[in-house]
């Protein structure tokens, strides 16, 4: 794979120059219209379904409809102000922070950690990197559910090996300050086998030479992490932040099947509250709004990503 | 570990590690374990205070009793419909764009390629909303009729591809252009070397995309959840949440029965292609 992308790249420039017309061509050429053939189907869909609802969000974000009314009524920055002196989306907003900064935190540390491990010579090894892997190509609906038995403050298997020390289980799912840590154990379980599989990548893309110098050195195992291994997964680690903070921000499976975002809004965020608003309450304009919210956050992200991807932030 | 020889401070990290592994592998495999144990044990078993890992004797009455507490089959069906035809529809889509951003001249072609990849931050859960104003009252005074609670709303705004479309791509571009250019000699069109070179040559890549496309259609959750109104047109992921509103904490066994039945094909394909899907999410990761 590696190295297909390789002359890949070589070829994107080659493309690029073919790309400009050549003199004596006929506007109409079959070329073009093949072109249009190909491409079109795809760029109708994404004018119709991402482009222009895009714009068409930002319309339905200024005006108050309750989605069956024949009447819009048009109302400026009312959703806007609306949400933020609103105390419930304060609370959406730090929940999607709560849960992001310990979601992606955590399973990035884990991911690194289980990556180490699994790039040791240890027989195995690949079928405890599929087993890992696993339950990310699993329904999240599914997951949820099976958790909710999991985490059944009577009957779980949870609250079986608390026992084991002599501790209570926490009634999970239906108390405030339990309820996030609870959706944050399924989404680390969940997605850890994503962060495992390309910090594993980027551990073999290192070269062994680097780690031989190093021992020359005289740097001991823990310096050869820091002075070789932990610079040269920067790049990956930075990429892994950007997807699992934008995955976090689209969560919803999980939660909606897990709490509803409930006990009393503890597990709401953004992506929850845009269809809570929308669908539940029939507020689009609200709806909307947060929309716009969530979609700004994650395009300033991406950006970011793209700005610091060009720049390759090797010590970062 | 001063006075231990090099060789028994290998055994020792061998140790070491072959635990951690186990512990690791424990950890992920053991909520699935449950899941499994769960859907085969009775109420008693289930609602016991002292915990079986085995039920004494595997009840599959349970997976019975699922199928017949909700249109299972049905469910199946609408699942395998929005799957097939979604993913179908993206992987034809990506082929066509990623052939005609390789291989076709066409002036501000690279504009065109600069607006796919831009639509992939927009993510759909940000257009739910003007999706579904769009299928219903906008279809209503466009065609007279309401496309909520169809399969054509379910699949479409999930039909346009960006990140496949961008894979292969960039796998095409690798290819040997002499075997393209051969084809070029030999009188081919752009169809028959699509048809007959570059969709051969570029397979892995395809498939790759084909699985992941397969694996998130069939999870998606949110759209359908939306778009859908009626008990017949819920997917699988849809249909056990509902049941599991209904159920609730009162039949873990026949919900985790239930459950078993979205998981089973995703667990059929893990088996037989998790090495290509990995392979393509990790090359993604690491060109750059």
């Amino acid at each position: 794979m590696a190295e297909t992308g390789r002359t890949g790249t070589a070829a994107i420039d080659e493309s690029l120059v073919i790309a400009r017309p050549r003199g004596g061509r006929n506007i109409f050429s079959k070329e073009w219209i093949l072109f249009i053939l190909f491409v079109g189907p795809n760029l109708f869909l994404f004018s119709l379904f991402s482009y222009w609802p895009m714009i068409e969000n930002v319309r339905l974000s200024t005006q108050r409809w309750d989605l069956l009314s024949p009447v819009r009524l048009p109302v400026g920055l009312d959703n806007f102000e609306y949400l933020w002196q609103n105390s419930t989306f304060h609370k959406v907003l730090w929940n999607t922070l709560y849960f992001t900064v310990a979601a992606v935190g955590i399973s990035l540390a884990l991911g690194l950690l289980v990556a180490l491990l699994l790039n040791q010579r240890l027989r195995w090894r690949n079928g405890a990197r599929a087993v890992v892997f696993a339950p990310f190509m699993l329904s999240g609906a599914a997951i949820g559910i099976v958790w909710a038995y999991i985490f059944d403050p009577r009957f779980g298997f949870l609250a079986e090996m608390l026992g084991w020390f002599s501790i209570r289980s926490p009634d999970w799912l239906n108390r405030p300050e339990w309820a996030m840590p609870a959706i944050i154990i399924v989404y680390i379980w969940k997605n850890l086998g994503f962060t495992t599989v390309i910090f594993l990548a980027g551990l073999q893309g290192i070269p062994q030479d680097l780690y031989d110098a190093a021992k020359i050195d005289g740097a001991n195992v823990f310096w050869r992490f820091r002075s070789v291994t932990l610079p040269m997964l920067s790049p990956i680690a930075f990429f892994l932040v950007v997807t699992s903070i934008l995955s976090t921000f689209q969560s919803f499976d999980i939660i909606s099947v897990m709490t509803d975002g409930g006990p009393v809004d503890s597990t709401n965020t953004l992506i929850y509250y845009v269809y809570e608003q929308g669908f539940v309450a029939f507020n689009a304009g609200r709806s909307a709004a947060a929309a716009l919210v969530l979609f700004v956050l994650m395009m300033a992200i991406t950006l970011v990503q793209l700005r610091y991807s060009e720049s390759k932030v090797h010590y970062g | 570990m001063g006075n231990l020889s090099p060789q028994q401070q290998l055994v020792i990290q061998r140790m070491f590690g072959y635990g951690a592994m186990l512990f690791v592998v424990l950890l992920i495999g053991l909520p699935l374990f449950w899941m499994l144990s769960g859907s085969l044990k009775s109420t008693q078993e289930i609602y016991s205070t002292d915990m079986q890992w085995l039920p004494s004797s595997p009840l599959w009455s349970n997976y019975r009793e699922a199928w017949e507490a909700a249109p299972f089959g049905r469910f199946y069906w609408n699942s395998i419909v929005i799957t097939l035809f979604g993913a179908g529809l993206e992987i034809i889509n990506a082929t066509f764009t990623a052939y005609a951003l390789a291989y076709l001249r066409f002036p501000g072609k690279n504009l065109i390629f600069i607006l796919i990849l831009a639509a992939l931050m927009i993510p759909n859960q940000v257009t739910i909303l003007p999706n579904y104003v769009f299928f219903g009252s906008t279809m209503q005074s466009l065609i007279g009729e309401s496309w909520i609670n169809t399969y054509q709303a379910i699949i479409l705004p999930g039909a346009s591809v960006a990140f496949g479309t961008f894979m292969m791509r960039q796998a095409f571009l690798g290819l040997p252009r002499e075997v393209i250019d051969a084809a070029k000699v030999d009188g081919a069109g752009h169809f028959r070397i699509l048809k007959d070179v570059v969709v051969p040559m570029g397979k892995p890549v395809i498939v790759t995309f084909a699985l992941i496309s397969l694996v998130a259609k069939w999870n998606d959750y949110l759209w359908p959840l939306v778009i859908t109104q009626t008990e017949n047109m819920r997917v699988l992921t849809i249909g056990i949440s509902y049941l599991f509103d209904a159920e609730g904490n009162n039949e873990w066994g026949v919900i985790m029965a239930a459950t078993f039945f979205v998981v089973f094909p995703l667990l059929i394909v893990f088996l037989f292609a998790q090495r290509f899907i990995i392979d393509g999410l990790t090359a993604g990761a690491t060109k750059g």
